[in-house]
């Protein structure tokens, strides 16, 4: 809760061992790192903005997790909170990262122009081209932490920068308590409208509070490029289009961010970045990059096929339902993404998605033919 | 609230924003504030204006009562424990509620909440308990069971009868604010002070981290067990964090005499059997709850009370006694004529469907119990719902009888 760090004080009458939270039930990163000697260290601290090392945990807390899929099981509050509390998240980090280590530095590539190919996938078999990512304006709390005006604040910067932009990327902005009906029937048709989280992982760290105050949607009259104001993060920025020109998608998701950060940086505002963790969001899963580059491609031979885990995990690659994350595939349609944040640049993820996508499509078309692929097995990237 | 705006150099984080100052000024004036009151700084960025929350689309009892200006004056205040305005009022921010039900919007964090946001309490207080000023009135607490008549209901009609309250443990923060040591100070201080209750008292304490599960398929078969809450109004309170550490269930060997622990409240108390007969429900609630306060306060503990608020619960709407006293009672007949809700007014009783509050009524079966909690006693509610149940029952069997039945007046508030 924002400002309440006084009752951090009171919880400090009570020993260590008092406070410490069951976790024996849990499989989350937090469980798996938080030690009582760890605790104990760490809940004196606080953020500049108050947050504590209970806010921090909350969520891992509430939510002990899936025996098969690990969740973090922890947000930061603020920019600070991952210098704070590193002795938590830096082994967290390293665990969900592939060994990304507190001493690493994350390379930042948003020149698109260095996307080898990507124009090609074909189109009929890759349905749909996105790319996703998360943007925090610095000097303001996180969702799980800001205030009411805070979110205001950053609601009303966002409007103001996103006004700017022209040509192809002129747009507008949707408040989501404004909206008539009619806007919003036609922002579900679109696939562009957010709800309100109801995912247990989201609520119980605080970022629906106040909904739908200062929450929104800005997209480009072309419908290409989105903003989601205040909804996991400040900025959530999308680009995307039907087909396989993944390379459209990424030069646009590319010109659009940078073009962004200028007009903030206009107004006297830098995004969260720094050289270690890259661009600086509320959940740890999605630092560096906050990059997701996905498509939706029909591959309904090579799922079948005994190797096609494999070929993911080797190409750095994840499956998902068509509907997001936990989402079952429908038709042999699979939404196919980059599985890593940190560590890698921008155009080294989408890189990887577009050879990758490339190659399970020439997979299907072998398998479809009766062919084998033992011969185009990759190796491991 | 101050209307002048200074600059903090103290921290980096505030000159990103400070270079701001000069852009647009919908983003908000930006001010540091140190306010100590209540013993407690609160630090606040924007002024009172900026952070007031969008309450256009709200219809709760906070909403009603909660304009700019006592927002302003209250924000900056915390209790001893850190509780701030903002905390109490976020499950009435995230609920704007319903047409139809007028829901609270606020809870109390601790007990000295409700002095430190009074300002705002009691005319929620006011509204939500038919007028009652808790700066002038005092609420009578009566646990003295001998002075109920005719607690006996005619069992053709009356299938079982429960009264259920709350209490609170002096000194801990309240189920939306405690922190996890708080939360399982209350369980061991409660749960000790049971194992102290004897004979027909005598019970067990069942954990729900602990429980095996025949023990967890016996206490849902005796519609014993409590989950987790899945209510917005409860969950947007904090009231769930940390689920279900402390949280357990206790009951005495007979299955009549009931406490929950660490649910909505600190704890839950619930006398209850099958059949019509309120008077020994009520006998044992008033024996339980005194041997309950007896045990607590032999280990130096006591409930929050007051001699204004009476029993000191979570939410506003629970003060006074906290007290439901109610009945599942066969009214098929009564309840279709139109003339029900008026009866059930006049007679200061509720209905609820039998799965409890906001279910519907199965075959003609009501919940019917006491609308009131505060400014009549605990005799008095019990009365009222032992009267009133005699009097539906009575109407039920003239309808039965082809005869006409009558609208009560209606009863008199604060007696």
């Amino acid at each position: 809760m924002p400002f309440g760090a006084t009752h951090n004080q009171m919880k400090m009458k009570y020993s260590s061992e008092a406070e410490y939270p069951d976790l024996t039930k849990h499989n989350n990163h937090m469980a798996k790192v938080l030690t009582p000697a760890m605790y104990e260290k760490l809940r004196s601290k606080e953020t500049p903005s108050g947050f504590t090392v209970d806010d921090v945990i909350q969520t891992g807390v509430d939510n002990p997790g899936h025996p098969f899929i690990m969740t973090v099981g922890c947000v930061a509050g603020d920019e600070e909170t991952y210098e704070v509390f590193k002795d938590l998240l830096d082994p967290i980090i390293e665990d969900r990262h592939g060994g990304y280590k507190p001493t690493d530095k994350h390379k930042t590539d948003l020149n698109s122009a260095n996307l080898k190919g990507g124009d090609d996938l074909d189109p009929n078999y890759v349905l749909s081209s996105r790319v996703r990512t998360g943007r925090s304006v610095r000097g303001f709390c996180l969702p799980p932490h800001c205030s009411r005006g805070e979110r205001r604040a950053v609601e009303t910067l966002s409007i103001e920068a996103l006004a700017s932009l022209s040509g192809d990327l002129k747009g507008k902005y949707y408040a989501l308590k404004n909206m008539t009906d009619a806007e919003q029937q036609q922002l579900i048709d679109d696939h562009f409208l957010f709800d309100k989280p109801v995912s247990p992982l989201l609520l119980a760290s605080g970022m629906a509070r106040d909904w739908p105050d200062a929450r929104g949607i800005w997209h480009n009259d072309n419908k290409t490029f989105l903003v989601w104001v205040n909804e996991e993060d400040h900025l959530r920025v999308i680009s995307m289009q039907k087909g396989g020109n993944m390379k459209e998608v990424f030069d646009r998701f590319c010109t659009g961010l940078t073009k962004i950060e200028s007009l903030f940086k206009d107004r006297g505002h830098a995004f969260m970045w720094n050289e270690h963790l890259g661009y600086v969001l509320t959940c740890p899963s999605n630092l560096g990059t906050g990059l997701r580059a996905g498509v939706h491609v029909k591959l309904p031979h090579m799922s079948k096929n005994a190797k096609f885990e494999e070929v993911l995990k080797r190409m750095r690659l994840q499956k998902r339902g068509t509907g997001g994350v936990d989402t079952a595939a429908v038709g042999g349609v699979f939404d196919i993404s980059n599985a890593d944040r940190l560590g890698f640049s921008e155009v080294e993820l989408v890189q990887m998605v577009v050879d990758g996508v490339r190659l399970l499509v020439d997979m299907e078309k072998r398998l479809e033919k009766g062919q084998s692929i033992d011969d185009i097995m990759p190796a491991q990237k | 609230m101050a209307s002048s705006f200074t600059r903090i150099l103290s921290s980096k984080r505030h000159l990103g924003i400070l270079s701001f100052v000069g852009g647009s000024v919908t983003a908000g004036f930006l001010l540091h504030r140190e306010h100590v009151s209540a013993g407690v700084p609160v630090r606040r960025r924007y002024p009172a204006s900026a952070e007031y929350p969008d309450l256009r689309k709200h219809n709760n009892c906070m909403a009603s009562s909660l304009t700019p200006a006592l927002y302003a004056k209250l924000c900056d205040k915390a209790t001893p424990n850190g509780y701030t305005l903002d905390e109490a009022i976020q499950t009435g921010v995230d609920n704007p509620g319903h047409p139809f039900i007028k829901t609270v919007g606020m809870v109390a964090g601790d007990e000295e909440s409700y002095e430190v946001f009074a300002d705002l309490l009691n005319p929620i207080i006011k509204e939500r308990h038919n007028g009652y000023d808790p700066l002038t009135m005092k609420h009578p607490t009566d646990l003295d069971s001998s002075k109920l008549q005719s607690g006996q209901f005619d069992e053709r009609y009356v299938l079982s009868s429960r009264v259920r309250t709350g209490r609170s443990i002096r000194g801990l923060s309240l189920p939306p604010a405690c922190t996890r040591a708080e939360r399982r100070e209350v369980e061991r201080v409660v749960v000790d002070a049971l194992a102290g209750l004897k004979d027909d008292l005598a019970g067990r304490y069942y954990s729900l981290t602990q429980m095996t599960e025949e023990e967890q398929q016996q206490l849902i078969d005796d519609h014993f067990l409590f989950d987790k809450p899945v209510s917005p109004l409860l969950t947007c309170a904090g009231m769930a964090r940390d689920w279900p550490d402390a949280r357990g269930i206790w009951h005495n060997n007979n299955k009549t005499f009931l406490i929950w622990i660490n649910e909505e409240d600190h704890t839950r108390v619930i006398s209850m059997e099958k059949g019509g007969n309120m008077k020994r429900v009520f006998e044992r609630f008033c024996k339980g709850l005194k041997e309950v306060e007896r045990l607590i306060q032999e280990r130096g503990w006591e409930f929050m009370w007051n001699e204004n608020l009476g029993y000191i619960l979570t939410c506003p709407s629970n003060l006074g006694t906290g007290l439901r006293a109610g009945v599942h009672v066969k009214l098929p007949l009564l309840s279709k004529d139109a003339r029900f809700s008026k009866i059930l007014a006049n007679l200061r009783l509720q209905k609820r469907g039998t799965g409890g509050v906001d279910t519907a009524a199965v075959g003609g079966v009501f919940d019917i119990s006491n609308l009131d909690r505060l400014g009549q006693s605990e005799v008095q509610l019990v009365q009222t719902v032992v009267d009133g149940v005699n009097y539906l029952i009575e109407c039920e069997k003239r309808l039965e009888r082809g005869q006409d039945i009558k609208v009560p007046a209606p009863l008199k508030l604060f007696k």
